[in-house]
């Protein structure tokens, strides 16, 4: 059984907490240690985590999810313009919101299965954005995305605090929810996060899980009624997705329509494929890569290759330039569609089972001798 | 003794084809029932109308007592029928012992238990349980290896184990020796023997007269969707009627 | 009733691209069992097959601009107009027309390409990978197309003589009032053209009754000694010639960019479920459905009772379908039920 015990679930906490928390420290030597970034780490990791309960362990793959992240933008945005800009109570209504979105969406999608699933949920996530760009313009504010204003009503803030010049900042109980401070706060809703799709995954809800998407059949004459164990996996993914964007507009308090675009939802798609889906570590990876390469990719211009490559004859260097280029800077996402097939292709298991199944093999080969060994003597 | 499955005056009508045809069953405690009869004759939708996949025309069908026409499957199953298919159904990508957990955790906790506060490895009681089964079965020293790489019979093994950790009041089972070995079905008698002795009540149907005459107590024939003889497996076999519409054709 | 009318002839119009997408997506479906995501980009592929044309026939000189005397201008003349005069000016005018002569080889070739090179390794692998990969895919052709003409659309103009509206109303009687787009009534006589030469094809001819056979029972017809895995990658590359005259018969309509496909592509997805996987006679009636029903959505009066239904009206019409038709309109059963 893969399932962990209680002190190996310690173990692996503390390993992972120590790892998370101290991702300014060991990232730095890849450039990577800077809170805007950490911060994406930290929210596309639970987003990705999130998406893995659903897809990793049901194998049900939504093309929707991203509309939870909106959705959770959203509502964070509101609860700092109407009540307060204290960040606990915009992540308690982001999460609360969109599960209340992903158990009316759940509960229509879920009466199919396979393709039929996905292109409902890509259906209504394609509702939700247009909706967002037209009728709904007074709660989304439409293209223009939803911001801050100086005279928002922020009624508990209007209680205990004066009103100062400029818009007011984001902040837990005071402490302001930029920089690190903002990154420490997501990161410990990660680990949190981290700990319960563990438990998730461990417990007999898990195990169900698991056992719909080996077999729908055996699973109903095994006495279990799937659907409301898929519409609870796919409540508890959607509301991590509305904690991440919860969390998105922790950091930076504006919302927009296209974050709920079906492009959105591919890439947490991609993360979880990439990382190795129904790996509890693989999202994690892969949204950390890919928010990784998308940054150090996105930034690079032909100024700057030119100058990376200027070692090379000038000849060359324009070749190598001009070969590189279209992958780099706008042409991020050229790379990223590469990537994307080079995995389903070559590692449908993802980097965790590509390494898995490596080690498997070596370990066998290691083994092979000594049983030969054995007979010899 | 009493009466598990009592189906009375059942008629069901697909188009023009009368797929059965007044069919009265009863099924008492403790005995294995046979169905069997030529392709076509019906045995699949009696065995679905018995546990309620197929709503009849007319008649009824009850198990002790309760009505289980238009139930869900989980719903039948937690009533207490576990059902054995044609083809293994079982959790290839999970290893023996999760496979036998599962309907263990089913049996306990209903058709739905949003339980995610306790961890799998603590869940010792059905652990335990679980094991003895696939103890019982033979199955114990693959446990920890994924039920998709075991072979057809001990598929059919493992799943017959993920039906009695249920303990359930009736076995359905379907084609039970259907694509094996001789080898695989020989087991696989000796096995539905040994469950037999535990007073399993059971419905069969089967192609495999060996299987049927070396485990039924009660056989029922049926033909063009009627029950054409009923009766213990000697009276069946010397009915001159089963000779004709079936055995006959054997025989030929 | 004149507007009514126009609606239809509007949602017939969209209705015909979205046919002919879906078309392509259930004969790749139908015969291959792969779910394609990257057809949208094919659709894409075959609009900017237009804007290639576009591009070589207005191939240009710099020659001196004999109109202005006061001192030495330069304009751009295209070479086939220097050769060619009148003639040339005529070939570049009917550009969209004449770039289906290009679009039918390079398609073609595109899709034999996809399929031999990357599609039919995905066969027997599960239906979520075929979406990921081909997915993948779409964005690599669409960033591909964006780094050669740029994020900008690219106007490419109609033919002169049709780039007025027909004044139908007097044709059919409904008085002069009612006016339609040249180049809209020839792009749903051009789909229908299309959709009727692919269903004869796959009716009369004996290559296409063995891919249809091949449709209902893939390994009986491998049985019967017939080299089907052959013809489906001519099906597959036939789909995109359907799909890439499509596109580049649109590009009037709606000027061509890197990710006109990814729109039309979740239509069409659509389209293909609620006419029922598989089924080329439901992808086509649902395309038209569709279509109409969005331009009736697209009616102010009807936007008036019910604000914003324009904008979800197909989605949601897939919503109800599939949930109380779970195989679509026509759909055959056990398809994609596994």
């Amino acid at each position: 059984m893969d399932t962990v015990s209680r002190k190996g679930e310690l173990r692996l906490m503390l390993i992972f907490s120590a790892a998370v928390l101290l991702m300014p420290v060991w990232l730095s030597p890849f450039g990577a240690a800077y809170p805007d970034l950490l911060q994406k780490f930290a929210i596309f990791g639970i987003f990705a985590v999130g998406f893995n309960i659903l897809f990793g362990l049901t194998g049900y793959l939504s093309f929707g999810h991203a509309v939870f992240l909106g959705v959770g933008s959203y509502a964070a945005v509101w609860s700092f313009k109407l009540f307060t800009m204290n960040v606990i109570p915009a992540v308690i209504f982001g999460v609360i919101f969109s599960g209340i979105f992903a158990a009316l969406i759940g509960f229509v999608s879920l009466r199919r299965s396979g393709i039929y699933f996905s292109i409902l949920t890509l259906a209504f996530a394609q509702m939700s954005y247009n909706l967002a760009y037209s009728v709904l313009t007074p709660i989304t504010n439409g293209e223009t995305g939803l911001q801050l204003r100086l005279h928002d009503l922020r009624m508990i803030d209007a209680l205990f605090i004066e009103a100062g010049e400029g818009l007011p900042l984001t902040n837990l109980f005071g402490i302001k929810m930029s920089g690190y401070p903002g990154f420490y706060f997501c990161a410990v809703l990660l680990i949190i996060g981290f700990y319960l799709a563990l438990r998730v995954k461990n417990s007999p809800f898990g195990l169900a899980l698991k056992a719909i998407k080996s077999n729908q059949t055996r699973m109903g004459y095994t006495g279990f009624n799937s659907r409301p164990y898929m519409l609870s996996a796919f409540m508890i993914s959607g509301m991590y997705a509305g904690l991440a964007g919860a969390l998105l507009a922790v950091t930076d308090p504006l919302a927009g329509a296209e974050r709920m675009q079906w492009t959105a939802s591919g890439e947490v798609v991609l993360m979880t494929i990439l990382g190795g889906a129904g790996t509890l570590i693989g999202p994690l990876l892969g949204a950390g890569l890919i928010k990784y390469f998308e940054n150090i990719f996105s930034s690079y211009d032909d100024s700057l290759l030119h100058q990376a490559f200027s070692y090379l004859p000038d000849a060359m260097n324009d070749v190598v330039v001009g070969m590189i280029s279209p992958f780099v800077g706008d042409g991020w996402h050229l790379t990223l569609g590469a990537l994307f097939m080079v995995i389903i292709i070559f590692l449908p298991g993802g980097i965790v089972g590509g390494i898995t199944h490596l080690w498997q093999r070596l370990v066998k080969k290691n083994q092979e001798p000594t049983e030969m060994e054995g007979k010899q003597q | 003794m009493t009466t598990v499955l009592n189906v009375s005056g059942v008629n069901k009508r697909f188009g023009g084809l009368q797929a059965l045809d007044n069919v009265n069953l009863k099924v008492e405690e403790g005995q294995t029932l046979a169905i069997i009869g030529p392709n076509g004759a019906g045995k699949s939708t009696l065995l679905n109308v018995c546990i309620g996949r197929i709503t009849p025309d007319t008649g009824s069908v009850e198990f002790h007592g309760e009505i289980l026409t238009g139930k869900h499957p989980y719903e039948i199953n937690q009533a207490g029928v576990a059902r054995v298919f044609q083809t293994p159904e079982i959790f290839t990508e999970l290893n023996l012992l999760e496979n036998v957990m599962i309907p263990a955790l089913s049996k306990r906790d209903g058709t739905y238990h949003f339980n995610i506060i306790a961890r799998m490895k603590e869940e010792k009681q059905i652990q335990a349980e679980a094991l003895h089964f696939l103890e019982d079965f033979g199955l114990e020293e693959q446990r920890f290896s994924d039920a998709g790489s075991l072979s057809r019979g001990d598929k059919r093994r493992l799943e017959l184990a993920m039906c009695l950790v249920q303990h359930p009041k009736l076995l359905l089972l379907d084609e039970p020796t259907a694509g094996m070995s001789r080898l695989d079905t020989n087991s696989t008698i000796e096995l539905l023997k040994k469950i037999k002795e535990r007073g399993m009540t059971k419905i069969i149907i089967e192609h495999d007269m060996q299987v049927v005459f070396s485990l039924a107590d009660k056989i029922v024939v049926l033909a063009q969707g009627a029950i054409i003889a009923e009766g213990t497996p000697d009276e069946v076999k010397n009915n001159p009627k089963v000779q004709e519409a079936y055995l006959g054709d054997e025989h030929a | 009733m004149d507007a009514i009318f126009l609606q239809i002839l509007n949602g017939l119009d969209k209705g015909g691209a979205y046919a002919l997408i879906a078309l392509g997506l259930t004969l790749v479906f139908g015969t291959l069992g792969v779910v394609n995501f990257a057809h949208g980009a094919v659709f894409m592929l075959g609009a900017f097959c237009a804007v290639t044309t576009q591009h070589l026939l207005t191939f240009s000189k710099k020659v001196k601009d004999e109109g202005i005397t006061f001192f030495d201008a330069y304009k751009e003349v295209p070479y086939l107009e220097i050769w060619w005069g009148e003639t040339g000016s005529f070939i570049i005018d009917y550009k969209v027309p004449f770039s289906i002569l290009l679009a039918v080889p390079v398609m073609l070739l595109i899709g034999l390409a996809m399929e031999r090179g990357l599609i039919r390794f995905f066969y027997n692998r599960p239906h979520a990978d075929q979406i990921l990969v081909t997915f993948g895919l779409a964005i690599v052709i669409q960033e591909i197309v964006k780094s050669i003409y740029g994020a900008n659309p690219i106007p490419v103009p109609a033919p002169e003589i049709v780039s007025g509206s027909a004044n139908i109303g007097i044709l059919l009687g409904l008085g002069d009032s009612v006016v339609y787009p040249w180049w809209r009534l020839i792009y749903l006589a051009n789909a229908l053209v299309v959709i009727a030469a692919v269903f004869s094809f796959l009716k009369f001819t004996t290559y296409g009754m063995v891919v249809r056979a091949g449709m209902q029972d893939r390994e009986t017809v491998g049985l019967l000694g017939i080299n089907i895995q052959h013809r489906f990658t001519v099906v597959f590359g036939l789909a995109s010639i359907v799909v890439g005259i499509a596109g580049a018969m649109y590009t009037p309509i709606l000027s061509p960019d890197y990710h006109m496909g990814m729109d039309f592509l979740v239509l069409s997805f659509v389209v293909v479920v609620v006419g029922g996987m598989g089924s080329l006679e439901g992808a086509v009636l649902a395309g038209f459905m569709l279509g109409v029903l969005q331009s009736f959505a697209a009616m102010n009066e009807v936007k008036a009772v019910f604000p914003g239904i324009d904008q979800i009206i197909v989605y949601l019409v897939a919503v109800i379908i599939l949930l109380t038709r779970p195989r679509g309109l026509m759909g055959r059963k056990g398809v994609m039920e596994d």
